[in-house]
């Protein structure tokens, strides 16, 4: 069990070790990176912002209550506005994307791999790693640190929203809350790991789909196993990156 | 009955475009290939006849270099395949195209990308005018030409394994490798490619290596067949010569 996680692990470090090696090496697939940016982002955005939303409604519902309690109710756009920008929204579309992206990309390059694609691209003198996986990698390390961007404003919103619902905060008094709160150190480490998720989700999803067996069933398997790893890794990388900023004196 | 073409002993005289000596491949310690000989002439269709499992599939992705072998060397056009840098195999594989079993067309492509894609990377500077002509006569020359703009799923399975030939031959390579090409196929579908096979090879004066179980597509296509078995070239000569073989592991293949 344990030989075969740490064979495993050797393995995905040498398949990653190889994205770094064939990334500046021409030919570089420029139209298939920018297929995939608009098939990863413009794709997975309606997702994202649904869920963006319903967390900054949600969590700025559950929070008021204790808030009140003491008599600060005031503080709840500071609070809010932190726990979303700093934590919520880059790890809530870390996981949509690892759910939705990595196990697309494993269900996709593992069915090209079962049904002989792979091999033809490479008979058609197309580097496959190239054309299949570092487009993707690309695309997934680009567009996630976007999709959470775009999922810590529209969180915001919907905690702007979930305000409103019992109480009354204008728009500008929510807003002037919300940037006098957040600083430097809140906003940059969080958009930097969504760097680290993206590529984590993409490089996952890839070598399960590269590596994939066994027919379909290796393809279910290939899917599920990017979004469990991939899943998995990302909180590891927050914690990472939680006690990196704790260390910087950032939090 | 099916048409027999019968061995044409001039090839013998011709040069050999692929040259294969002592090759061995091993996967744990099941040994595929356990020391196989073999030459190809130009012009030639040999058919590699063997029991599933035997290593024939292995075989041709070894020619290709998809596969690295144990030992041995196969030489294509004098090149020693297992010394070419990536870039000379990929050279290569300008002149040997290569039909797998399963068809391999790119799903998320319709037929025109298909087709378009080995040609954007092996030739670069050819216009989209020269491209489009390109693909519409690799689509005449396999009956599909209104296929062009379909995805491979809006197909059926003569129709996909007729759009991977043609991307085989868009390259126009003086070798084709053919994976078990009739093989999920009806048997009138079956006998449509196979003649098709045999059109190509006269009209382009293409080798080939074909992989195949199926009896009626051998006795069309078949200049020379090859027994692989134990790994080995177990026999070879013309259909006639191995029906009428007294070995009963060659007979075994047509009763």
């Amino acid at each position: 069990m344990i030989k075969n996680i740490l064979i495993e692990i050797g393995l995905i470090a040498r398949f990653t070790a190889r994205f770094f090696r064939e990334v500046f090496k021409p030919q570089f697939e420029f139209s298939e990176f920018l297929r995939q940016c608009f098939y990863i982002g413009n794709k997975s955005f309606p997702l994202v912002a649904i869920t963006a939303f319903i967390m900054g409604l949600v969590i700025t519902m559950q929070s008021r209550p204790t808030l009140v309690e003491f008599g600060a109710q005031a503080w709840l756009p500071k609070m809010i506005s932190v726990s979303l920008v700093r934590e919520i929204a880059p790890v809530i579309t870390a996981l949509i994307c690892a759910g939705k992206i990595g196990s697309g990309i494993g269900a996709e390059l593992g069915s090209m791999k079962v049904t002989e694609q792979i091999d033809a691209m490479d008979v058609s003198g197309t580097n496959p790693y190239k054309f299949l996986v570092v487009t993707r990698v690309m695309a997934t390390t680009l567009m996630i640190p976007i999709l959470a961007i775009l999922a810590d404003g529209i969180s915001l919103y919907g905690g702007y929203l979930g305000c409103n619902i019992h109480g009354l905060v204008s728009w500008d008094l929510f807003w002037n809350q919300v940037f006098d709160t957040l600083v430097f150190a809140d906003i940059v480490p969080s958009i930097l790991k969504t760097f680290f998720f993206g590529f984590i989700i993409g490089i996952i999803g890839c070598y399960q789909g590269f590596n994939s067996s066994k027919g379909t069933e290796g393809v279910g398997q290939s899917a599920n196993s990017a979004v469990v790893i991939s899943s998995l890794l990302v909180f590891i990388i927050d914690l990472l990156a939680v006690q990196i900023t704790d260390a910087l004196n950032l939090n | 009955m099916a048409e027999v073409v019968e061995h044409n002993k001039s090839f013998n005289s011709l040069e050999s475009v692929i040259s294969i000596k002592g090759l061995r491949k091993a996967f744990g310690d099941n040994k595929v290939i356990n020391g196989f000989d073999f030459d190809l002439k130009r012009g030639e269709n040999v058919v590699v006849l063997g029991k599933s499992g035997s290593g024939k599939s292995v075989l041709i992705k070894l020619i290709i270099g998809l596969m690295k072998p144990d030992q041995g060397s196969i030489e294509v056009f004098k090149d020693k395949v297992e010394t070419l840098s990536t870039s000379q195999l990929d050279e290569m594989r300008v002149k040997v195209g290569f039909l797998f079993q399963s068809n391999a067309l790119y799903d998320s492509m319709t037929v025109r990308e298909n087709l378009e894609f080995p040609l954007r990377r092996h030739r670069k500077k050819t216009s989209k005018e020269e491209v489009n002509k390109l693909v519409m006569e690799a689509l005449t020359n396999v009956g599909l030409p209104q296929t062009v703009d379909m995805m491979p799923s809006e197909l059926s399975g003569g129709m996909r394994k007729r759009i991977a030939l043609a991307r085989t031959l868009i390259l126009k390579p003086e070798i084709i490798l053919y994976d078990e090409p009739t093989t999920g196929l009806d048997p009138i579908t079956g006998k449509e490619i196979s003649h098709l096979m045999l059109d190509i090879q006269k009209k382009y004066n293409t080798s080939s290596i074909i992989i195949s179980h199926d009896i009626n597509c051998v006795k069309i296509v078949a200049n020379r067949i090859v027994m692989l078995i134990d790994g080995i070239c177990y026999a070879t000569g013309t259909y006639n010569e191995l029906e009428n073989s007294t070995d009963t592991r060659v007979k075994q293949f047509f009763e």
